[in-house]
Order: structure tokens, then sequence, then C-alpha cells
């Protein structure tokens, strides 16, 4: 099956900042594929050219096998966008403001209604968009997005300024939308959002991707060492460095910390020992792939 | 729904919704209207008061022309009384006749009422003049000069104000719009949906016409009632299409104005630094015939000027409806000027 988005070194300059320079990637059909990186990185320029709202300098971007840009009508419908929380209609209610962009493809009202239902906004049906808390408005902004039902959903920096709970509500709600079988392109800033989501992610950092694949994939190739802790006391420090001498062991008291690229033998060795209290492993992050490729700590 | 009507009915709910808006293009305006008028109103055409001592005959003939009507004629035996009742003010002339003289008498105290008495009083006797000299169609040219020279404060006041109200009505609507889609990019999500730009633009022209529409019958539902006493010459309803270009007009200055301008309100301090002043330039709060000779020279460069003048015309002076063509024709020319100019200076963003 031909790929649903492809970008083939995409650049984009302002002046003398390349915002984007030279990208290349492929998004199947049906994936929930993510663009990583801080603030600044590229990451909304290069989804704007493949949106169709701003033409490339060089490169070529393709959409269900089309063009972008120049806008392209038979492309629109079958693709949707969310740019912003606010960007509504003034003054509208939240149903309005569905129904609007509904007409907008020529969309029957009452499949807007019913996209009020999917995201959960039926009883704020009757409320003006200026009244909805960040999270509602977030997700009347992609049920919008939503309500022709497009093939290919875009959506930039979604749970941006959101409060946890409202982000992870919001969370389910685009699990639910990748299930449909869509394919789903977001940016973000939040690593664990690009972990819990995304099948796979593209690093991107001053114009140009650094890695693309599986988030799982990128932190396993890192090879990154585990780290174990318990609780103090159980063992001491001493007898674990002669049990397992490829770790490295601290205690400070309160937890009992074994560094390692080969998790396995010393957690054996603290099941043996009855050593298992208030236990925890940690894996390589997402961060952690990102400090690797670019020396540097990742600030969103 | 179509999208054209959709978005027609959303501007509709956005602006309705918005009490600031209604207050600012509805509400002042007409509080403006009522206030300016109820205090004018008595300053209106001159009431001038006459004493008649002894007979005078030109005042006879007088009281049956367009004149009679600003005068108020009593009449006295007694000179020295009439005088007396001038210097206190409570009458504004005494009139005596001798032979062929009239003698006028009135008081300096009050300059205006001074010089009403003088012009009234040569006017009557050129009248009387010409009427004995048998040229009886020169005698409408005096009585026409009274009337044209001073319109009712309403004749000016009502189409003054309602220009200014349509102005700043449509340039705020297109400009803030405008403005308030770029920066919360509902005008890139609109370019991404299907809908076509011109249902966009056509539905944000529809609803400036539409409030417009409303401004110009409220003024004169609130100008021609009894209270106010606005009379509509017969060729008002040109009153529409005027009302209707200088929409278009004012709505591409507010297009200008939000192509440049990035947040609202940067937009609206520009909006009123243009419409303020020019309401005064262009002759809506202050009639152009009483204003100093620069000011009406400066006055050809204001849009607004010719949608005041044009809606004078047919509404107060009755004038034919052709009399409209021309500001007509000025007012849609600077709306495809202006138009051209913002879609060279036009962005979708920010950046």
């Amino acid at each position: 099956m031909p790929a649903t988005i492809t970008a083939r070194d995409i650049r984009k300059s302002y002046g003398d900042l390349r915002a984007v320079d030279g990208v290349t990637f492929e998004v199947e059909p049906g994936e929930f594929f993510g663009i990583l990186g801080p603030n600044g990185a590229g990451k909304t320029t290069t989804l704007e050219i493949i949106e169709g709202l701003r033409e490339a300098d060089a490169g070529e971007a393709t959409v269900l096998g089309m063009p972008p840009w120049p806008r392209n009508p038979a492309l629109l419908p079958r693709i949707g966008v969310q740019l912003q929380a606010s960007s509504f209609f003034e003054r509208l209610t939240a149903r309005e403001q569905l129904r609007t962009f509904a007409s907008l493809y020529g969309v029957p009202a009452r499949r807007a209604d019913e996209m009020l239902e999917v995201v959960g906004l039926t009883d704020k049906a009757g409320t003006r968009t200026e009244k909805l808390s960040g999270g509602q408005a977030q997700r009347l902004s992609i049920a919008c997005a939503l309500v022709h039902g497009p093939d290919v959903l875009f959506l930039d920096e979604p749970t941006g300024a959101l409060e946890p709970q409202a982000r992870r509500n919001l969370w389910d709600v685009l699990r639910a939308i990748s299930a449909e079988g869509r394919t789903v392109v977001l940016t973000t800033h939040h690593m664990d959002e690009a972990e819990i989501l995304c099948e796979r992610v593209a690093i991107m950092d001053h114009g140009k991707i650094l890695q693309i694949g599986p988030p799982a994939a990128l932190v396993r190739a890192l090879d990154f060492p585990t780290r174990i802790t318990v609780e103090s006391g159980l063992v001491t420090a001493a007898d674990l460095r002669a049990g397992v001498p490829a770790a490295e062991v601290t205690d400070d008291g309160v937890s009992l910390a074994i560094v390692t690229r080969e998790p396995a033998p010393a957690l054996g060795w603290l099941a043996d020992h009855g050593a298992l209290a208030g236990l925890q492993v940690l894996g390589g992050t997402l961060e952690n792939v990102f400090l690797q490729l670019t020396g540097r700590e990742y600030r969103a | 729904m179509n999208a054209f009507r959709s978005l027609s009915r959303a501007m509709l709910l956005g602006f309705v919704r918005d009490r600031g808006a209604l207050i600012f293009t509805i509400l002042i305006p007409v509080i403006f209207l009522v206030l300016l008028g109820s205090i004018y109103k008595s300053t209106g055409t001159p009431q001038v008061s006459v004493v008649e001592v002894g007979q005078v005959s030109l005042l006879d003939g007088a009281g049956h022309s367009q004149l009679g009507k600003i005068l108020q004629i009593t009449r006295s035996r007694n000179l020295g009384a009439a005088l007396n009742d001038v210097r206190q003010g409570t009458e504004d002339a005494a009139v005596q006749q001798q032979g062929n003289a009239l003698i006028v008498h009135y008081s300096i105290a009050s300059q205006v009422t001074a010089g009403v008495v003088q012009t009234l009083f040569a006017s009557i006797v050129q009248q009387a003049d010409q009427q004995a000299g048998g040229r009886p169609a020169a005698f409408r040219l005096a009585t026409r000069q009274v009337e044209d020279q001073s319109l009712k404060p309403i004749q000016y006041l009502a189409p003054g104000l309602l220009g200014w109200a349509i102005a700043s009505g449509a340039t705020f609507g297109a400009g803030i719009t405008l403005v308030t889609w770029r920066q919360n990019k509902l005008l890139r999500r609109l370019r991404l949906a299907p809908a076509s730009a011109g249902a966009v633009v056509g539905a944000r022209i529809g609803i400036s016409l539409a409030i417009a529409m409303v401004q110009l019958a409220v003024f004169l539902g609130i100008a021609t009632t009894p209270y106010f006493g606005l009379k509509l010459t017969a060729s008002w309803w040109m009153a529409i299409p005027l009302v209707a270009c200088g929409t278009l007009a004012f709505m591409s200055i507010g297009l200008l104005v939000g192509s440049f301008a990035k947040t609202q309100q940067a937009a609206s301090s520009i909006v009123n630094l243009i419409i303020l002043p020019m309401a005064f330039l262009g002759g809506a709060f202050i009639p152009l015939n009483f204003a100093p000779t620069w000011l009406q020279d400066v006055s050809y460069a204001m849009p607004l000027r010719y949608l005041v003048l044009g809606m004078q015309n047919v509404l107060a002076r009755g004038d034919g409806p052709a009399s409209a063509l021309p500001g007509i024709a000025i007012l849609l020319g600077a709306a495809a000027v202006l138009t051209l100019i913002s879609v060279r200076v036009f962005r979708w963003d920010q950046i």
C-alpha cells in the first residue's frame, strides 16, 4: 500500500533562519505518527507544509498521493486540521461551532451533534466556546477537525497547555480516533506524550530530523543502563557488589540503587535474597535519546 | 445548510451576542442623535418676535408668505413700551412704517438675533420692491434663500450621525474580524476547508450590509418621529444604495487596517484614529456649510463627506435621485482602490 504522507527533502527558510532544513519521512496508512522536538525545532512549519498552508522552498510533499500546495480542493475534504484550541467563530456555542464547520464541508447538522458525543461534550453543547475549559476547548477543536470524517488528521501541539488530567482525557480521545483506522499526525514537545501515543516518532531539532522509529525501539537502541531501586537495609551494598560484579551500587540510606546494563542477574540476586521490597525498575526514555542525539538536556 | 448561509448565520450571531458592538454601532449613535437633536431642536429655524407699532403694510403681505412662518407679530400703539421690550430682550424687534420708510428697531445685545432681524427685513423690503416692479418670478428667489440657508438641525444631524455610525460599524466589522481570525488562526482553518473564499467574504459583506440597513432604519425611524420632525423628501430611497456603497467603502478601509494591524487593540485604535477625525473633517458632526474654508477643502478627501452629503441631498434637501450618483461613484471607487491595496498587503498569518 502506498504511503499516506510522503515528505522528501523539504526545506523552508525565513530570512537567515532555516526553519525546516531537509526533512524526509513517510507515514503509513492508519499510522499514529509523532513529530517530537523542542519549541522552534521546525515541527509546526513541517506540519504546515504538509497540510498545504505553506509552500516549501524546496522538496516535495504528498498527502494521499496528491500535492497539498497550491490549495487543493480535492484533498481538503479528506484531511482534518486542528491548528489551535481557539480557532473558533466568536461567541458561538459548542454545538453551533461544530455545525458551522460541518456546513463548510456539506456535512449535515446531525453528524455534527454526534461528534459532540464522541469527544464527550454533549452536556456542554449550549455553552459558548469562550466559557469552555482548556481541555474542553481542545476536544471541541478536535471534533471540528473530525466532523467531516477525514482520512488523515493533523494535530499541532494538541495538549500544549493542558493540566495532567485533561491531557490524559485527550489521550483517550486520540487513541479512539486512531483505533478507527485514521492516520493521525501530531506534533508535540512532550516526550511522554510521544512515547505513549505514537507508533513512530520523528525527533526534530534545528530543522532536521535526528532519528525516526517506534519510541521503544529508539530507546532500546540507545543501550541505556537500567536503574533498579529497592528499600535500603534489606541487603548491604557490599554484599550486592560482591554478588553482581557488573553493577554500580549506591545506598543513600533510603534506597539501594543499582545501575546496570544487564538487569537480569541483579534482579535474580535480589530475589534470591528476598530483597525486592519497594522495587522500581527504570529504563531509558526518549529524553535520554534526545540527550544522546544532541548532547544537551531536553528542554521543552 | 450551505457554507454561505451558515457562515452568515455564525457572523450574525457573533455580532448580536457582542453587547459592546451593539452598543457601539447602534446605541451610541442613536443617543447622539437624540441628545443633539433635542439640544439643537429649539435653535432651528429662527423665530423672530416683532412688535408692529402702528400700521405696517409691508408686514401684512409678509404674513402670508414663507417669511410669515418665521415672524411672530404682536401689535402695539406704544412705541416707548415696544422699544423697552426690545431692550429687555422679550421682543426681537419693533417695526414702524413712515410713508415708504420701514424703520426697524433692534438690540445689539444678541448679535445673532440682530443679524437675523436685519436680513429678514432686508428681504421683506426686497420682496415688496420686486412685487411693485411686477416681477413675481423673482419673489420665489428671495424666499428660497431664507429656506435653504438653514437646514434644520435634524436635517443635517440625522444624515451626519448616520454616516458616522455606518462608517465606524463597517470599518470595525471588517477590520476586527480580519485581525481576530488571523490571530486565532481561524483564517487559515477556513482556508483548509473546501468552502470558497467568496462564501467567506460574501457572508461578511452581507452581514455588514444588513447591519448598515438596520442602522439606517433605526435612524430614519427616530428622526422622522413628530418630536424630531425630519420630513423625508421624495427620493429618500436613494439613501439605501448610498448606505450600501458607503458600507463597502468603509469595509475596505477596515480591510486595509486589518491587513496591517497585528492585534485587536491595535486595529481598533487605528480605526478610531481614522474614523473620528474623518467624522469632523467629513462633515458628519458639523455641517460643512458652517465650516471654515480649509475644512471644506480637506473634506473632499474624506469618503465620509460623500456619504453624508449624498444622504443630506436625498433625505432632507429634496434633490432628485440622480444627486446621489456622484457620491455613489466616488464611494465605489474608493472601495475598489482600497480593496486592491488590501489584497496586495494581505497576510494569512502573523509571520
